[in-house]
């Protein structure tokens, strides 16, 4: 699941979808912003430390200013604002949230004053939702690595799915094109693309869409809020085709999905009708053109 | 004075609120808008530039000259990311897995390693009307955004207004966009992934040190929790867009929102003026001079 542009419903439909599959794992891939514990209640069964890579550490009882660190870094991570010692006022630091962790410094401190070792970025955890296994994260504050934290994220899903006879994972992407979203699509079986009729989502979506093509993955699209617009609704549908995806369906504004989220529901098991109707048929939608091989 | 309009979740109007604040300041001085939302870039289509120039945006890659090569490996031993493989006296480099750290053109013992530029966006400027308008725009198919977004961000001007559209999220293209300005506006929308996103956003601010309020758009009267939070963290509470159908409308068309109703126009004057009360920041000023 995803949409180029934030904010268009992708949790929203993943929920009701989490409610509607059978032999589903959900893997909750916005690690920037996840949203998909709110509604499924996990209960953590499982949790790994996440180590997306290294990151140095100037010792300051060893540092003698020398400042090679600094010239080498690229990053403008290192200042000389650390503490003194016997040999200088001032030592270097390391700015742990600018540092990109490429070594580069400690391969030159003429002094091996640069400690470089792995740095827990966040966690994984395996859940218990009340509606199936659950993969989720959580990505230290200030953190990067949120593309490799997503691939972590896809394979516990995986393996989890393949230990326990789960046929399909259902993953929640993030907005943009970017290394979080490259990484939820990659080995996916086929993508939905949420978007809406407003010209920044089609923008978004266009470009999404040829994120997409590239990986040569089966795309489909939902317009979700199609009435907002209708309009631009059929331009999507247009587009849609000429990029090579079928609709797999529309749901309507309403503000029920809303009052759904903030009752922490997903909308099919908040309302019968209307918009909820159309989300389980974009579902049955789903399960019958995309996911009839059994292997998404 | 630079400000950022930044989310956590995405979709919560940052686009909406930064057009309109440039769009209402440019009535009486200099505004640069920066979209740094360059994986998915939007303003455009809201402020409608006319774009007079475009640049090619690159980050360094290296060029390895196979005449100098001994085969060494130590480009490969030196390189955290897997970007350059040394295989029996032949080096394979893997572009897109490079940080441009640098690390191996400074490691080789020969020099048979050179710094190279490899394309990964477009930077565009124009004119909004009055207002300079500056967009990022991300290659299909990259996956490192950062680079670019302080592309973006060093074609600011030293003086007037500088708004900067940040893309949503809590990570890397976030720290960057965010990064030496004075005042970050975050916008949210009151329900409960908006608000455990708004969270997530401002321990982010806090532990970089950057100054922030919020806005809270598609206000209803189930916002309580937000506006809750917000008191309980001593956190400004700037402005309230009131959730109407028109807004949504106008935006589906690509039109500011200022032009739904005068009240909105008003909206975005206070807001401005709120903020820009707040002045410059002394710590973004050093983290200037630093660099």
């Amino acid at each position: 699941m995803i949409s180029g542009k934030g904010g268009t419903g992708k949790t929203s439909i993943t929920a009701s979808f989490a409610m509607l599959a059978r032999d589903a794992v959900v893997a909750d891939c916005d690690v920037d912003a996840p949203d998909l514990h709110l509604i499924l209640e996990p209960e953590i069964i499982r949790r790994e430390d996440f180590s997306g890579g290294k990151l140095a550490r100037i010792d300051a009882d060893r540092c003698l200013a020398c400042g090679t660190c600094s010239r080498v870094c690229r990053s403008y991570a290192i200042t000389r604002d650390g503490p003194g010692n016997e040999h200088t006022k001032s030592t270097f630091r390391v700015d742990p949230i600018a540092c990109e962790g490429c070594g580069v410094c400690t391969w030159f401190c003429p002094e091996n004053a640069i400690d470089f070792s792995p740095a827990v970025n966040g966690e994984v955890f395996i859940s218990r939702s009340r509606r199936g296994p659950l993969v989720h994260a959580k990505l230290g504050i200030g953190q990067g690595n949120s593309g490799k934290l997503v691939s972590a994220v896809r394979q516990a899903a995986r393996h989890y799915a393949e230990r326990h006879g789960f046929k399909r994972i259902i993953t929640d992407g993030s907005p943009g094109i970017g290394c979080p979203v490259i990484a939820s699509i990659t080995g996916a079986n086929a993508v939905l693309i949420v978007t809406e009729p407003t010209m920044t989502a089609i923008h978004d979506m266009e470009r999404v869409a040829g994120l997409v093509a590239r990986f040569r993955i089966p795309a489909m699209i939902c317009i979700n809020k199609w009435d907002l617009n209708v309009a631009l609704s059929e331009r999507i549908e247009d587009n849609a085709r000429r990029l090579g995806m079928s609709l797999a369906g529309k749901v309507e504004y309403d503000d029920v999905i809303t009052d759904a989220q903030i009752a922490c529901k997903a909308v099919v098991e908040f309302k019968e009708n209307g918009c909820a109707a159309q989300v389980r048929s974009l579902w049955h939608t789903l399960e019958n053109s995309l996911l009839g091989n059994g292997q998404a | 004075m630079k400000i950022a309009i930044a989310s956590g979740k995405g979709g919560t109007g940052k686009t909406c609120v930064a057009t309109s604040l440039a769009f209402v300041a440019a009535a009486s001085r200099r505004v640069t808008y920066l979209d740094c939302d360059v994986e998915e870039p939007n303003g455009a289509i809201l402020l409608k530039p006319s774009f007079e120039e475009a640049r090619s945006a690159t980050v360094s890659v290296p060029r390895v000259e196979p005449a100098l090569c001994t085969g060494c490996g130590k480009c490969t031993e030196v390189c955290q990311y897997g970007a350059i493989l040394s295989l029996n006296r032949r080096v394979l480099v893997f572009p897109h897995l490079c940080h441009g750290c640098g690390g191996c053109w400074l490691v080789c013992p020969n020099r048979a390693i050179r710094e190279s530029a490899r394309e990964i966006g477009q930077i565009s400027f124009g004119w909004a009307g009055e207002i300079r308008f500056v967009q990022g725009l991300l290659n299909l198919g990259e996956a490192m955004s950062p680079p670019l977004i302080c592309q973006v961000k060093a074609a600011a001007p030293s003086a007037g207004l500088v708004i900067i559209d940040s893309p949503p999220g809590t990570t890397c293209p976030v720290i960057e966009s965010v990064r030496d300005v004075d005042y970050v506006i975050l916008v949210t929308e009151p329900t409960p992934f908006g608000l455990h996103d708004l969270k997530m956003a401002v321990d982010l601010l806090r532990v970089l040190g950057r100054r922030f309020g919020v806005v809270i758009n598609r206000a209803r009267e189930t916002e309580g929790l937000t506006s809750r939070y917000c008191e309980e963290e001593g956190i400004d509470i700037l402005a309230r867009i009131p959730d109407d159908r028109r807004v949504a409308e106008a935006y589906s068309r690509g039109e500011l929102i200022c032009g739904v109703a005068p009240a909105y126009e008003g909206l975005f004057a206070a807001l401005l003026a709120r903020v820009e009360s707040q002045g410059p920041s002394e710590r973004s000023l050093a983290g200037v001079m630093e660099r």
